[in-house]
């Protein structure tokens, strides 16, 4: 219990990381960026390349800062363009993007998922519960991840670049009308965004697997956590990414279905028909369809999320 | 197409027709011919899979061109109408259904209108990104659940049928595959009708002011929502047609076929052909599938130039290979086509080189890293042999490359002049440069 809680929140804090730089490009630029989780597989990959070349330490620092400027440079020579030709290009854009970095990457990497190992001196047991260990690599996770939400949180409350970007997410227009530099501030929070994908790659690739299909299996959950949470609300997307993380975590851990349920209250469990599965399927099982049956749900009954206030 | 339709209908009434309705039989002409001219086998089976596609992108396309709705799920309702088309074959062969084949992508419509309608009715209530999210959302959940639900889809491996079992109709027994061809040929030419004609019904028409104006579409009188759930049904009903023509040309479905992946090769065929033209998706399905087919022979590196491609349609040329082609209708009309060709000619250059050096790059970096380790470095490309691991293939594709857009960049605005000379003629192009 403890440990699917530990779990469950440090799989929340990672959704936090993608998801905040998520909605920060969405909510300064109307971008919904389908690369997002790219730039996550890059930031494993590149945290890999460079902790086998180097030092894991090393990869830390720089793998998230390349992953930026990668992000940076796919906003100028790539976006900018699309930019004028509405919204939806630019989300094409990004969905082509996604692809192609998927391709590259298979290309570079190969197929299989490649050896990323924890760094050694983080490959101990942090803690023993009822003879269950618990690594250490896993707590240093969370602890990166609550750092770097602390940091994000005084940035944005305290210094001036982040009262521009606040104002920004609600009043774009009239940020440009006071004179700042709307193109570099998009290229700025892009390449920003993307590097704090790229730092959740980095810190995730070794307890997660580092392999080419990561980008394509997190990217729709991401978009569940930043639409659940409302389009453009970092509070909103912090909760989200939490209650999803617990959720996909605590849910792997029922082994109960719906016919149990029936035979409990004394029914007869219905065996023949092409949906009989429906009543074998354990929550376990589910767990994957759950996030997507909140984002459905949601988007019927409140479609600006939990604490959204814009539409679109 | 309909400017040239409605300048005719005052002409000569068989003039009229002929070019009514021309392109009509020139298309079910071609349709007819291409097996005769094409007889190999490979060939019969990329034109049936180009037939099933064409369908499907065109039911895609009515949602994203015509109404303006971006859905990353719409292969739930081709997999679900292939499903349920797979189920029924197996049930006719049981004997249980006396239905003849050719009937059978009914089946499958049927399912993609029933799932269009319940989905649709949750989906379409919101427009723009929501109902994209929304579609996102449902795909995934339909696409998880496929793989939980085994007993109507099979898990992995998916759900097989045969279908020569079938009653047979005028003693045709659909074994052959220049059979089933034509069968496929009959349901795209009959739905490429249904769909066309659907665009020129007032709904079809409201779906254009739903895309473009909703707001001003409300004021009107026209419930936007209630136009783009009508839209969705239809469209979801294609989408299923499709998915019960695939079920017969392939006697199976499996997961993939409901998957995002299908989701989004759709929505790159639409994109592609270009989504502001009825032609687009029918052009992109041809394409796309062609591209599927032969470049996958060439090289294994083929889903990169795909993704390459798609991207730079987006950057480039939004209107898509459509919207390319409609560029030049009015130098068509003006009969200053002619005039462009030089210029385009000359543009002709750099593109090739920057196309050989880019194709050069990642050939050599594909067979480098992919191939290298087990086959050695020696590989050949555009005839010339060479080895992966040396230095000169990088740079000349680096200096081809380069020089392609060099020149690019210094004749691209000559171009530019060239085509708006030979669109509005050199008073209008000036008078242009002097506002």
């Amino acid at each position: 219990m403890i440990f699917s809680t530990l779990n469950g929140v440090l799989y929340g804090m990672l959704l936090f990381l993608l998801a905040s730089g998520l909605t920060l490009i969405f909510s300064m630029m109307g971008v919904l960026n389908f690369a997002h989780a790219s730039f996550y597989m890059l930031g494993a990959y590149f945290g890999f390349q460079l902790s086998q070349w180097l030092d894991f330490w090393v990869a830390l620092f720089v793998a998230p800062v390349c992953v930026g400027l990668v992000g940076a440079a796919v906003e100028r020579w790539g976006l900018r363009t699309v930019h004028k030709w509405g919204h939806v290009p630019e989300l094409l854009f990004t969905f082509g993007l996604a692809f192609v970095v998927e391709e590259l990457v298979q290309m570079v990497w190969g197929k299989l998922p490649v050896d990323y190992r924890v760094p050694a001196l983080l490959d101990f047991h942090a803690f023993e519960l009822f003879g269950t260990t618990y690594p250490a690599f896993r707590m240093f996770m969370l602890l990166i991840s609550v750092a770097i939400f602390l940091v994000l949180l005084m940035i944005l409350t305290r210094s001036r670049i982040g009262l521009i970007i606040q104002a920004a997410l609600t009043h774009p227009n009239m940020v440009a009308m006071l004179g700042h530099n709307v193109p570099k501030v998009f290229m700025m929070v892009f390449g920003f965004g993307s590097g704090l994908a790229g730092l959740a790659g980095v810190i995730a690739g070794p307890a997660l697997v580092t392999q080419p299909s990561m980008a394509h299996v997190l990217g729709p959950i991401l978009f569940v956590v930043v639409v659940f949470g409302g389009l453009g609300s970092l509070p909103g997307a912090f909760i989200a990414s939490l209650l999803i993380g617990l959720i996909q975590t605590f849910a792997i851990a029922i082994n109960y279905s719906l016919g149990d349920a029936l035979s409990a209250i004394g029914m007869a469990r219905p065996m023949q028909g092409v949906l009989s599965d429906l009543w074998q399927v354990t929550v376990a099982q589910v767990g994957p369809v759950v996030p997507y049956l909140m984002l459905v749900l949601i988007l019927i009954f409140r479609p600006t999320g939990l604490m959204g206030t814009r539409e679109n | 197409m309909s400017d040239a339709t409605m300048t005719a209908a005052r002409g000569n009434p068989a003039l009229d027709l002929l070019r009514r309705y021309g392109i009509w039989v020139i298309a079910a002409a071609v349709m007819i011919v291409l097996p005769k001219i094409f007889t190999s086998g490979a060939a019969l089976t990329t034109m049936c899979l180009m037939g099933i596609m064409i369908v499907f992108s065109l039911a895609y396309n009515m949602l994203l061109g015509q109404t303006g709705m971006l859905s990353f799920g719409h292969a739930v309702y081709y997999g679900l109408g292939g499903f349920l088309a797979v189920h029924a074959m197996n049930t006719i062969a049981a004997g249980k259904l006396a239905i003849p084949l050719p009937v059978v992508p009914l089946a499958g419509g049927a399912m993609g209108l029933v799932f269009g309608f319940i989905f649709g009715a949750v989906s379409t209530r919101r427009a723009g990104t929501v109902f994209a999210m929304i579609s996102l959302g449902l795909g995934e959940l339909i696409a998880s659940l496929s793989l939980i639900l085994r007993g109507f889809f099979g898990g992995e491996e998916g759900i097989t049928a045969n279908r020569t079992k079938m009653l047979t109709l005028w003693g045709v027994r659909f074994g052959p595959q220049i059979e089933v061809y034509y069968l496929i040929a009959a349901w795209c030419f009959a739905c490429m009708i249904a769909m066309y004609a659907f665009t020129c019904t007032p709904l079809g028409r409201m779906c254009n002011a739903v895309r473009d104006n909703p707001e001003r579409a409300e004021f009107v009188g026209y419930s936007t929502q209630m136009v783009r759930f009508i839209t969705f049904c239809i469209s979801g009903f294609f989408a299923g047609v499709a998915g019960g023509l695939a079920a017969i040309n392939f006697e199976l479905m499996n997961a993939v076929n409901i998957s995002g992946a299908q989701s989004g090769v759709v929505l790159l065929m639409a994109y592609i052909g270009g989504i502001g033209h009825f032609v687009g998706p029918i052009l992109g399905a041809v394409l796309v599938v062609l591209l599927q087919v032969f470049l996958s022979d060439l090289t294994g590196a083929w889903m990169l130039y795909f993704g390459l491609i798609f991207i730079t349609m987006v950057m480039f040329a939004p209107g898509g290979m459509a919207g390319l082609i409609m560029l030049h209708l009015p130098l068509w009309r003006r009969g200053t086509l002619l005039q462009i060709v030089p210029s385009y000619a000359v543009m002709l250059v750099p593109a090739l080189m920057g196309l050989a050096g880019l194709v050069t790059l990642i050939e050599t970096a594909h067979h480098q890293l992919v191939k290298a380790a087990t086959d050695g470095p020696a590989m050949k490309l555009f005839g010339i042999a060479y080895n992966s691991n040396s230095v000169l293939p990088w740079i000349v594709a680096l200096a081809l490359m380069g020089g392609g857009l060099y020149l690019g960049k210094l004749w691209g605005p000559r171009m530019a002049d060239a085509y708006s000379n030979a669109a509005h003629g050199q008073e209008s192009n000036k008078r242009e440069a002097g506002k």
